[in-house]
Parts: C-alpha cells; structure tokens; sequence
C-alpha cells in the first residue's frame, strides 16, 4: 500500500503554535548559539537574503554604469570593483551556501526523518565561519575594494594595489563553511537515516545535496591551498604564480578552475534538487525516471571535476588537452538532459497546478535549457576562441547561475516557505514576482547573446555606440528583476505577520517534511519514523482540506 | 549556551544522562567494544540512538575530513612538482642548506608519536587508563620535540639569510657548505677556484696595471686545464655554473634560488600548524582521559585523534625526501 508513512505527527494538520522550533527557546544568544539544524539554516537564510540584496544592488549599479559608453554615473575604476564585488558576493555568499546551507539545513534532516544533522556543532561552527568570511570580503570594501574580478587571476591580482588580501582570505574561509556543511551533509545522509529510508527512497533533493556535498568536499580544499598560495605570492613573493621569479601564472587558473568548475555544480546540482521536489507535487504525479535523475547528479559531481581546461582554451594549453577536456565537457550535457526530460515527462498528463512554486520550476526549465546549451557552444573549442570573455559567456552563466541557481533558491524558498515560517504568502503576489522576475531575466541576459556574438568583451566599461540599444535593454530588464526581487521581498516580510496560518501539507507533498507540523516542531521527528514508501509515492491517498488550506489522508488510507 | 541547549534538547526523549534512558537506547545495537553501558550516557549525543550510530558517524567524518586536508596539501605538492620539473637546480642547489640530520631525527620523533597515538586507541578500548594517559602523554612529548626541532631548523635559516622571496641573502655560498664539500670535494674545489679567478679577472679590470700578474695567476690555480667529470656535474646540477647561474662570469647561485625556500618555509609551516592543531587536541584528550571519560563504549575522539595525527606524519614523511634527500 503506498501510502505515506503514519507517524505521530501526521495527525496534527495544523501547526501548534506552542511548541516549534522557533518558539523552543527565547533570545538572542539561544539563536546564535543554537544547535538546531532549522535554526542554523533560517540564520543562513537571512544571511544569504542579505548578501543577495547586496551584490543585486552591486549589479543594477553596473548594469546603470553600462547605460551609456564612457561615463554614466561610476569611474572606471569604481566599475571594476563593483562588478568584482557582485560576482565574488554572488558566488561565495550568496550561490554557493544559499540552497544547501540555506534551504538544505532546515529541509535535508526533515526529509531523512532525522532529529539532525550528524554534527551539529560542525553545523553551527559553519555559519559562524561564513560570517566571519563575509566579513572579511567586505572588508575589502571599506578599505580598498578589490577589482580582479572574482576569480583572482594572477599575476593581476598579485600585483594590483586594491585589498585583494581580505577578500581572498574571506574567500578562504568561506571555503570552510562550505567544507563544513559538505561533511556534515555526507555522514547525516549515511548515517542518520531511519528504518526504511533506503538510498533509493531518498528524495531528490537529497541525492542532489549529497552529490554537492562530494563535491564541496573534494573541491574546496584546493581552492583553499590556492588563495592561499596567492595571498603568500603577493605578500612574500615565493614566486610560484610569478613568471619574473620562474612561476607559472596558468599554474593558478588551473588551480582556481580544478575548484571553480566543480564549484559550478555545487551551485547548479543543488538547484536540480529542489525542481525535483517541486515538479512532481505540482504535477500531482510521480516522478518519472527516479533512479536516472538521482544517479545523474552523481554523474554531473563525477565528471565536473574533469572538464576545468576548457576554461583555458586561450590561455596557452596544448591541443590536444583541449580537445579532451571539450570532449569530456560534452559528456555533461548528457546526464543533465536526463534530468530535463525526465522533469518534462513527469508533468506529461500531470494536473498541474501553477502555484509560485511551480512556475518558478517552469521558468528554470526555460532557462536552464538556454543557459546549459549555450554551455555546449562554449564547450567547442573553435568557438570558443571566438566568444570567449565576452557577453555571450556572461549571458551564458547568468543564465544558469542566476536563471538556474537563483530561480530554483526562490522556488524552493516559496515552496517550504510555510514549512519554514508557519506562514502562507499571498499567492497572487507571488505569481506576478515570479512573472516579473522570469521576464527580467530574459531580457537582462538575452540581449547580452547578441552583444557578445557579435564581440562586445566583457567587463569592459566602454563600448561602441553600436552596442548601446542592446546594452539599455539588458538595463531595463535588469530593473524589471530589481522590482520582481523588492516585491517578493516586501510580500514575503509582510507574510511572516499577516500570512495566513499554514497548514502541515499545503501542497500536497508525500515527502517527510510535510508530516511535521509548520513550523515542525524542535525535534523534527518524537520517534524516528518508519518509512514504508518512496518519497513520491500516494499522492492520490492525499485530499485537499478547504478548512485548513492543506492535504490531509484520505479517510480510506491506512493513515491513523 | 549551546550545552544547555543541547542538554535541555535530550531531557525528554532519550532520557538524558541518566542510565536507564541510555540503555534503553543503547540497546542490542550497540556493539561498540562488545561491551553495554555502565552510567556514561552524557557522551551519547540526543540525536544519535546509539553509540555505534554516533562512532560511525564520527568515523566517516574523520575520514573525510581527512580527504580534504590530503587535497588541502595537494595543491603545494603540485605547485612543488611543477616547480621542481621547470627549475630542477634550484631543487638540488638549496637541499645542500637543509639539515638531513635533524630532519631525520623528526621523522623518527614523528613516527613514535604515531605509534603511541595508535597505541593509545587500544588502551582506551582496553579500559587501561593509566596507560592511555601515559601514551597521550608520549605522543604530546613527541609532537613538542618536533616542533623544537623544527624551530631550530628554521632559526640556522633565518641566521644564515635563507628567506623566501627578496629576504633571500644566502651567507654562505652553497660550495662553500660541508654539506657539499663532504659529497662532493673535488667540484667544491673547483668552485673555489673558478672563483678566485674571476676575482682575479675583475682586479685585472679595475687595474689594467694588474694584467700581467693575472695572467700569471691562472695557469697556476689550473683553471683552465679541461674539468674532470666530478668536477663539473655537481656545479652544473646546482645550476651554480651554466645557462642557469646567476652570474654568468663565476659560480654564483641559480636565478630564483629563493623560491626553494617560499616552498620549503610554506610547507613545513603549513605542517608545524598541523602539528600544532595536533597539539592542542591531545591536550584536551589528555585532561578528558585522565576523568577517565573514555573507555569502550566510548573512545571515539582518540580514534579520530590518532587517525588525524597519523595523516599529519605521512604528510611528514613525504615532505621530508621531497625537500630534504634531493638528488
């Protein structure tokens, strides 16, 4: 009988609201210094949120400074250090923690049946270090920002008088915070698991979340070993990155894309998780191709350590390693259309419902599809000779970074949304937010297509005055998201205290963490639960409560 | 604040510290050390359901962690290996400036501490406290001698100029060192006269009057009669004579010879930290072991402990031929 799994907690529909986990203890220091996996992860958000709306204030500044050519409001100087600025804090604190750290801490434990993560002071000790890491990347706004772009390339970045120091150390330790979480992560999902929560009874965002984790884990330790080595040629000048001392500078790219390219995955294969959690319930179908798209996120780890050369086809690599790293490159797109079709045929004769959620799902497909195909143009290396470090390639990432990671990050943020707080957001707003943002996003980035095919470089603060239309439009549409992001801002602020009260299962979702009241409450789980049915499995043994606005059992189902 | 938390998380479900909850939990699972619990439920964490649960956890956590100090250091021993393969005389040239000696001894320090570290894992699953603190202790006293020595090391460096990038003023001329001449007698000779005529060239320029004596002065020293075998490899090697040198008139030192020691001080520097993060964590095993909180049930964090320190000399035992027994 696939029904979902009865435990204690599935006859509460409605959140008590005298014990969860946000009212379990009072006061400041019981935040900072708690332990809770769900406490630790509502911290992350709101941190994450912060550096969010921090480095989208960085890129609409850009984004106005490339209004005009020449001069609109900033120096060029200014320019560098905003758009290093956006894309350091975009990556290192907003992608890179934001849907693990962020929306995994609270969701993974929850979907496992755990009481926890499997370290918990590890858990905590991550945040404070990201904090610390954040700080220090700021730093280098007080004191002089750095203006490298965010990749640190040497011999610039060894040589350029701006406060490169503290923002690669803050890089630095932002790596640990992510080690931190990648480990913690690995041990919960082999460890931690109830009875009955076989590997393939997982859900999808936790194989998702532990393919990061391998990565996070293997990856970040080099680029770790490698700032630092930076930060030691810069100030002591041993001499490895430095050609004037006999070093090698390509030494560094390889380096920084051995972590930097794995590091894509870490972004983007967290994102493949939660539209697989969404799809589904919004399909009010079972997911098609379970096994496919879970080992496929291994595949998507495995072979992302391999294809860092073809960040390099124009900086002096053979031939022949080229050849192979695009061949190697090409093999990606493979398991990564597994996903996409399999996402596809789980809507096909679904009754969708085109909740926020879901169309943010809907508009990652959009987008991811252009952004990860474009990669396959990259990927060529005849091409990429031609396109390389112009907008096509920055039109290229946004699309998956931010088309991709970022419109996953808000549909799941929506999707547990009342899970986190015990809230429902409006949903109207929502759906005009998501609209405006998924419109945003496409004539932001797509314009940059066109400018880049035709040989607009990136970075670059001045430009042909033929370039300009294209420019002014990618501007606007870079408003239009501003707008899209305040909105959702305001109305999910104002949801935290005139939202309706939401129900344990709003959606409908046979997962785990719909069996806990919302907000679950401290020990996720009184006794761990015995899991009888995969994670996708008895949609049709859910029925819509009008009275509590959520799914509750059938009256039929073996449910007590 | 977080141990109250924590505490005030396991009062109502696993019983909290108390015996009876813990065995409870503790059950026919755990098979920990073969042996059930005696009244040491404070060290089973609430979200755990048994010891065996949370030593796997814990284990698989060492060992990964593990992973990523491997790829931590991975990336200075690629940085060495590219390094060493563009400029191989700088290698062989700055390893005469290192002491084999006391870099021996420290593998040897190193690998006793490991025994006892390892040791000392048994004695907690043995119960034999006595002998655990003993061990701590042993492995605590092996890891300070290290670091001693270590410190030495680095002081003759800093004493005879041997600093990484431009603090690198070498006092001694590398034919010049024992090191060298005990291992090559017959090209530290020929260095030295290479030099004295080159020296003798330079007079001879700074004072045409001198150019007669000069000439006088090298067929005597024999410079110019054609250098045996011995005589020139180790010089070439050294990248002291040649393309590589620094100087192309007279020995001198190879072009980048500092770089070397960048990588030598990041290294070792990076594993004195290592050592010394070592350190720190027997310190607090020793002051636990000694209430006598581990034992078989529990000996969880010596495991990691020890695998921690066994990984900190390995790392040793391949940095010591790397940059000590070049050849």
């Amino acid at each position: 009988m696939a029904s979902p799994s009865a435990t204690a907690d599935v006859v509460a529909p409605r959140s008590s609201s005298s014990d969860n986990y946000l009212t379990h203890d009072k006061g400041v220091l019981s935040w900072i210094f708690t332990l809770d996996h769900k406490r630790i992860g509502v911290m992350y958000l709101c941190s994450v949120l912060f550096a969010f709306a921090l480095g989208g204030f960085f890129a609409l500044l850009v984004r106005t400074e490339l209004l005009t050519p020449g001069k609109t409001i900033i120096d060029h100087d200014t320019y560098n250090q905003m758009f290093t600025l956006h894309g350091a804090i975009m990556v290192f604190l907003v992608i890179i923690p934001g849907i693990p750290a962020a929306l995994g801490n609270i969701i993974m434990p929850l979907q496992l049946g755990a009481k926890d993560v499997a370290f918990p002071r590890m858990n905590l000790a991550s945040y404070h270090l990201w904090i610390v890491g954040a700080l220090f990347m700021l730093s280098s706004l007080a004191i002089n920002a750095v203006d490298t772009g965010w990749t640190f390339y040497t011999p610039y970045s060894t040589t350029t008088s701006t406060a490169v120091v503290p923002a690669a150390f803050g890089a630095f330790i932002l790596g640990f915070s992510s080690i931190f979480t990648g480990l913690n992560f690995i041990v919960t999902m082999h460890k931690m698991r109830p009875p009955g929560m076989t590997w393939f009874r997982l859900p999808l965002f936790c194989w998702a979340l532990y393919s990061t984790a391998l990565i996070q884990v293997l990856a970040t330790p080099v680029i770790g070993i490698t700032l630092l080595m930076m930060i030691i040629e810069r100030t002591v000048h041993i001499g490895i990155f430095d050609p004037t001392l006999g070093g090698d500078p390509v030494l560094f790219q390889h380096f920084f894309w051995f972590y930097s390219h794995p590091a894509v995955y870490i972004m983007i294969v967290p994102a493949f998780g939660v539209i697989g959690e969404i799809i589904p319930v919004f399909s009010r179908k079972r997911i098609f191709g379970y096994k496919f798209i879970a080992i496929s996120s291994l595949a998507i780890a495995f072979l992302g350590f391999l294809v860092w050369g073809h960040h390099m086809f124009v900086s002096g690599q053979s031939v022949l390693a080229g050849t192979i790293f695009s061949a190697i490159t090409f093999l990606i797109a493979i398991p990564t259309a597994i996903k996409v079709f399999n996402w596809i045929t789980t809507m096909y004769k679904g009754v969708i419902h085109l909740d926020t959620p879901m169309l943010y799902a809907l508009a990652f497909l959009w987008v991811f599809t252009i952004g990860g195909l474009t990669g396959v143009f990259l990927a060529v290396m005849s091409v990429d000779v031609h396109l390389h470090d112009t907008y096509f390639v920055v039109a290229h990432f946004h699309y998956v970074m931010m088309g991709g990671a970022i419109t996953a990050f808000m549909g799941g943020l929506h999707y547990w949304w009342p899970k986190f707080t015990g809230k429902m957001y409006p949903e109207k707003s929502g759906r005009i937010g998501a609209t405006l943002v998924f419109i945003g996003l496409n004539v932001t980035f797509f314009p940059q297509f066109i400018l880049g095919s035709r040989g607009m470089p990136r970075r670059y603060y001045n430009y042909l005055p033929e370039f300009q239309p294209l420019h002014v439009l990618s501007t606007l549409g870079a408003y239009t998201l501003g707008i899209g992001f305040l909105l959702t801002a305001f109305y999910l602020y104002r949801s935290l205290k005139n939202g309706k009260t939401a129900a344990a299962n709003p959606w409908g979702g046979a997962t785990l963490e719909w069996q806990c009241s919302s907000p679950p409450p401290y020990y996720n789980f009184h006794k761990a639960p015995v899991i009888s049915a995969g994670p996708y499995d008895g949609y049709e043994n859910l029925m819509y409560d009008e009275k509590i606005g959520g799914y509750i059992p059938r009256k039929s189902s073996t449910s007590t | 604040m977080s141990e109250s938390t924590s505490e005030s998380a396991t009062a109502p479900k696993t019983g909290g510290h108390g015996a009876h909850g813990l065995d409870h939990h503790a059950g026919p699972d755990d098979h920990a050390g073969g042996a059930h619990a005696h009244g040491d439920g404070p060290h089973l964490a609430h979200h755990f359901d048994t010891y065996q649960q949370q030593f796997d956890a814990g284990k698989l956590g060492i060992w990964l962690f593990l992973l990523t100090e491997v790829l931590f250091f991975s990336g200075l021993f690629c940085a060495y290996t590219v390094y060493r393969g563009m400029h191989p005389e700088v290698f062989v040239y700055a390893h005469y400036f290192l002491n084999t000696t006391m870099g021996a001894i420290n593998t040897c320090v190193l690998l006793i501490s490991s025994l006892t570290a390892a040791w000392a894992v048994r004695n907690a699953q043995l119960a034999q406290r006595k002998l655990l603190v003993l061990n701590i202790i042993i492995t605590i006293a092996c890891a300070c001698t290290f670091m001693v020595v270590k410190f030495f090391e680095y002081e003759h460096k800093f004493h005879d100029g041997l600093l990484p990038g431009p603090a690198f003023h070498p006092t001694e001329q590398v034919w010049e060192l024992e090191s060298f001449k005990h291992k090559h007698p017959e090209a530290a000779e020929y260095a030295e006269k290479l030099t004295k005529a080159a020296e003798a060239k330079d007079h001879a320029k700074a004072a045409p009057a001198a150019v007669a004596a000069g000439a006088a002065v090298a067929p005597e020293t024999g410079v110019f009669e054609k250098p045996t075998e011995e005589q020139l490899e180790p010089l070439l090697k050294a990248g002291v004579i040649g393309p590589t040198a620094e100087d192309p008139t007279r020995p001198s030192k190879p072009r980048n010879a500092h770089v070397f020691f960048g990588i030598y001080f990041f290294m070792t520097g990076l594993h004195g930290i290592h050592v010394l993060g070592g350190i720190g964590v027997f310190i607090w095993l020793l002051l636990r072991a000694n209430k006598g909180q581990f034992g078989p049930k529990y000996f969880g964090p010596i495991d990691y402990a020890a695998l921690y320190w066994h990984l900190v000399d390995l790392i040793w035992i391949y940095l010591f031929p790397l940059l000590y027994l070049i050849h």
